[in-house]
């Protein structure tokens, strides 16, 4: 590909063939450091207590075992920071006392020659617990809760009084995993007094702070790289307990270490979304018109954590409605600390308001596509400023035209297809665009290769393509020219593969880089030129290099005078089982609104892998925890149910023609999340729409739809 | 690591043998369990015996008419053999419902029958389990419970049996061979192979210690419908929350056997030969022990039931 034309193209991703090919090295598999040791970690085989008494002695004695740490012998560490720290700067210091705060918490930790030997010798420690009551399940909407973040307008109490059409009803929504293909893993070489960590993250320079907190390092004297990145989800952004022991390991021992968790460990040692309780309030005139629109969500959190998964704030902006309020409460529960999946806040959220909406829409006697139009906003009502790019409506036409939505069955359960019982969906998607500041270098070789430099990652999205794509465009020359190294902390700073900000960072930085380029070139060259490369070979035979910028959020005016998000409606088609309530999903379409898309088919895959996972929350997902123990029952691939290929039939991803120039020059905004969006609302309303049953407890499996269900 | 030694037998004798010499031996065929089981330390044997190499891997007309399948025939070849697909519909669609393509490949016939329950306190090390240390507890009791059983269990255990195979081979009434010590040869009723929990959640097959199976027959066809549905939350790879195997006639029900309720499949005898699903649903749910969270088996068996009868009489006009 070269010149004009190269953003937005379907290009293949370039990494593509050296990842089907297993030659593109992930953390656990990469050689650099040379044969390694391997860790185990022993986790806490109770949900909360102490320790009372630990014995190593028959571990330390086992074959090929180097280390044998508990709290009573680890290493000194940075203290535990505690709630007020920023969550990509905290300290995460590991084996630091006898208390045990979750179920797999660390309370051991092997090296040896081999993984075997490590976890052999694991299983040879012996614990005595001091088990304590812990408090494992979330109670509901008491009295005296503490209400956070709230947004308010107007009086909503009033308006739900006033009616006339109103909804009121309680939701509630499972913890959940992110469960990326890749295991969290850390290869560690400790050598001449820096640390290298060959690390499975979404950001690699905003882990140094806390790791050298921790380890007692200075932050220069950490590098991380994090070439290939088997998935993420929100799981692979905070510090994991891998990367403290495995440096902490290599350091003690001055041979690298390897510590990747194994999958079960995944479901423990690494955050979860917070299961939620949901209460929703609507009202409505005659016409369609919300009068009222309430989200109360109680989160759990810990004590010491307080990761709040905005489930509430999706209902800031959606929708217009003089009299509004939204708002969070915690409650902290004795499980590991919530983290950001995939999705957060919306996902859940748009799912229960979304599900909301469509109990008010069959209140109302109105189409559900329609009571969505009638209430669409070019104002936030939150923020009072414009929206840019608000094209919530757009996607709700084209989307109802193309799934063939006035098909729609208008009576729940009087729709059939042999032994299924048929229903349509719809819900709408809203993601909050974000910009944080990042820098990206683009150097020109003058023997005809550009190589850009960044530290963001790609986390099997395409970042090395879409980066590629916009630098060939930008400068006029081949993709096959163009070099993108990315995911070390030697590179210019970014803010890594995370909150959907990445690729609009990355490549607006990168973009901007290019010009500087172009402008150093004009200034000596004019602008007439054929050969690019020709012209730095003339006039800089050393090469030429330039950074590019974008600013945070805060520091950029567009975001002051304009609101940022992102748009999208889901339309699904479900069967389910009149005999048995089992739920398949027959046909689903997404219409989106996200600025200018940078590569359709990348983007495609990743809007298509969000819809999955709304399927997924709508009728699987649900991490299990029990209620005596604090441990998650459900733990593995086997029980914690996510679609199988056969629950997926043909979908499809509509890309609306979009360019956002309040985002940024280049029209550009983020997909990551947005695809999850309402996706599982949709789900929901068909399955109501087939059945006529309304399960308002997450996921909608067979057990909670079978009384309900119609006679044959 | 956990050392174990390993040997290949070179016939079904001497795989006995060995095993009666090395008292915590296991039998290893495809492995599809019992290496997951090893992984995560709930089985530590001491020895494996691989009997891949014994030769018992064909399937064979017997003189009485039926089938005679080796315990080493794979469950896809055997899901997809011409006489299995034709004569016993039940058992080629029971097998197709279980795991994935990929695990079919490798698993066998008798390996299928010894598959340990998936119940997730048993997978949990952490977790008391009479079946994984006896006389330590069950968990599961009081705990998470959304697809145990609700038959057949015990205060010691509540486990369900995961085979999807076995509940058509107890339809079909098939038979367990197998060779024991001193070459003793025996064959073992389906109904009687597996055992329910009792206080004894440990001891899960009538297999005494070294017999190994060398085969599974099926008695002549029984020709009628064959039907096998599985109800499960995920369309594929996913342990059943009931399924129903059916032979069925002219709206009768010649063979009736439930999976997904109990440590080993259900049959309903007493409700073989009538034609009303829900006086055979009574039948096979009298006694039932649901707790809140699987009480939902009870109406699904049901309704599973009626619907697979609706499905066969359909199939047959």
């Amino acid at each position: 590909m070269i010149g004009q034309g190269v953003i937005g193209q379907a290009i293949s991703r370039t990494d593509g063939p050296i990842k089907v090919t297993g030659r593109a090295a992930y953390s656990a598999e990469r050689q650099d450091a040379g044969p390694t040791l391997h860790g185990y970690i022993l986790g806490a085989g109770i949900g909360k207590g102490r320790v009372a008494r630990i014995d190593i002695a028959a571990a330390e004695a086992a074959p090929g075992v180097r280390l044998v740490w508990t709290h009573e012998n680890a290493p000194e560490q940075g203290p535990a920071e505690g709630i007020e720290g920023d969550m990509m700067d905290r300290t995460r210091p590991e084996l630091a006392s006898d208390r045990i705060n979750y179920y797999g918490m660390p309370i051991a930790f092997v090296v040896a020659e081999s993984f075997e030997e490590a976890r052999a010798a694991a299983g040879l420690i012996t614990v005595e617990y001091e088990v304590e009551a812990g408090a494992f399940a979330l109670d509901g909407f008491g009295p005296n809760l503490n209400w956070r973040r709230p947004s308010q307008a107007g009086d909503i109490d009033k308006a739900m009084r006033e009616g006339p059409v109103t909804v009121e009803q309680t939701y509630s929504t499972p913890y959940h995993f992110s469960q990326p293909m890749e295991l969290h893993a850390c290869i560690a070489d400790w050598r001449d007094g820096h640390l290298h960590l060959y690390l499975t993250a979404q950001m690699v320079n905003q882990l140094t702070t806390g790791l050298g907190k921790t380890l007692r390092l200075d932050p220069s004297a950490i590098s991380i790289d994090s070439a290939y990145v088997g998935g993420g989800f929100g799981s692979k952004i905070v510090l994991h307990c891998e990367a403290v022991l495995a440096s902490l390991a290599t350091m003690a021992l001055g041979q690298p270490v390897k510590l990747m968790l194994t999958r079960r460990q995944i479901f423990t040692l690494v955050g979860h979304r917070p299961a939620s309780i949901s209460r929703v309030r609507l009202a409505a005139t005659p016409d369609g018109r919300l009068t009222a629109l309430g989200h109360d969500a109680l989160i759990q959190v810990r004590t010491d954590d307080a990761w709040d998964e905005g489930v509430s704030s999706v209902g800031k902006a959606l929708y217009a409605s003089p009299n509004r309020l939204t708002r969070q409460a915690h409650q902290a529960l004795d499980v590991q600390p919530g983290e950001p999946v995939r999705g957060p806040g919306e996902l859940p959220g748009l799912m229960v308001l979304e599900s909301a909406m469509d109990e008010l829409a069959e209140k109302l006697g109105i189409d559900p596509v329609e009571l969505r139009l009638r209430n669409d906003t070019q104002i936030d009502p939150d923020k009072r400023l414009p929206l840019s790019g608000r094209r919530l409506a757009d996607c709700l036409r084209e989307g109802a035209e193309q799934f063939g939505w006035c098909d729609r069955p208008t009576i729940p359960a009087s729709r059939r297809d042999g032994r299924w019982l048929v229903g349509y969906g719809v819900a709408s998607s809203m993601r909050g665009h974000y910009q944080t500041s990042a820098e990206v270098l683009v150097r020109i070789e003058p023997d005809g290769l550009v190589i850009v430099r960044s530290d963001m990652t790609d986390i099997g999205t395409g970042t090395h393509t879409i980066v590629a794509q916009v630098v060939a465009e930008a400068l006029g020359v081949p993709m096959s020219q163009i070099k993108v190294e990315l995911a070390h902390t030697k590179h210019p700073k970014g803010n890594g593969a995370g909150g959907s900000w990445g690729a609009a960072n990355t490549t607006v930085a990168a973009d901007r880089a290019c010009a500087a380029l172009r402008q150093r070139i004009a200034a000596v060259a004019g602008t007439s030129y054929n050969d690019i490369f020709a012209e730095v070979r003339r006039h800089f035979p050393d090469g030429l290099e330039e950074r590019g910028r974008t600013l945070d959020n805060k520091d950029d005016p567009n975001y002051q005078t304009h609101a940022q998000y992102t748009y999208g409606a889901s339309f699904a088609e479900v069967g389910v089982d009149i005999d048995t309530g089992e739920v398949r999903l027959r046909r689903m379409l997404g219409v989106f609104a996200a600025g200018r898309i940078l590569n359709a088919k990348t983007a495609r895959s990743q809007l298509i892998g969000g819809m999955i996972w709304g399927v997924s929350a709508a009728l699987q997902e649900a991490g299990a925890l029990d209620p005596r123990h604090g441990h998650w029952v459900n733990g593995d691939f086997a029980e914690y149910l996510i679609p199988t290929h056969a629950d997926i039939p043909a979908i499809d991803a509509i890309m609306l023609e979009d360019f956002d120039d309040k985002a940024n020059h280049l029209g550009v905004k983020g997909i990551g999340e947005l695809g999850a969006g309402g996706t599982g609302g949709s789900v929901a309303n068909a399955v109501y729409n087939a059945t006529g049953v309304r399960v308002r407890d997450f996921p909608i499996t067979l057990a909670k739809l079978l009384p309900g269900l119609p006679g044959r | 690591m956990k050392p174990f030694s390993y040997e290949r037998a070179a016939s079904p004798a001497e795989a006995v043998e060995a095993a009666v010499a090395r008292p915590g031996a296991r039998f290893i065929a495809g492995g599809t369990n019992l290496l997951d089981l090893m992984k995560l330390g709930i089985e530590a044997p001491q020895h494996l015996i691989d009997v891949n190499r014994l030769w018992l891997d064909t399937i064979e007309p017997t003189a009485e008419g039926g089938l005679r399948i080796g315990a080493l025939v794979r469950n896809a070849d055997l899901a997809a053999d011409r006489r299995v697909r034709r004569d016993y519909a039940v058992l080629a669609r029971a097998l197709v419902s279980g795991a994935s393509g990929q695990l079919r490949n490798k698993a066998t016939t008798a390996g299928n029958l010894m598959q340990r329950t998936r119940c997730p306190y048993f997978y949990n090390t952490d977790m008391p389990c009479n079946k994984r240390r006896p006389g330590s507890g069950c968990a599961a009791i009081g705990g998470l419970t959304h697809n145990l059983a609700v038959l057949g269990v015990s205060d010691a255990c509540i486990a369900t049996h995961p085979s999807d195979m076995c509940v058509a081979l107890r339809a079909l009434d098939a038979s367990v061979e197998t060779v024991g010590v001193g070459g003793r040869t025996r064959s073992i009723p389906i109904a009687d192979f597996h055992r329910l929990p009792g206080d004894r959640p440990d001891i899960e097959t009538a297999l005494e210690p070294g017999e190994l199976i060398t085969a599974v027959t099926l008695p002549a066809p029984l020709g009628g419908v064959q039907l096998y549905r599985k109800v499960r939350e995920r369309a594929s790879y996913a342990f059943a929350n009931v399924t129903v195997a059916l032979v069925a006639r002219e709206g009768q029900m010649v063979r009736l056997a439930f999976g997904g309720l109990a440590a080993k499949p259900w049959r309903v005898e007493v409700a073989e030969g009538g034609a009303d699903p829900d006086l055979a649903a009574d039948l096979a749910l009298a006694g039932a022990t649901p707790t809140e969270d699987n009480a939902y088996k009870l109406p699904l068996a049901r309704r599973t039931l009626k619907a697979t009868l609706a499905q066969a009489t359909e199939v047959r006009s």
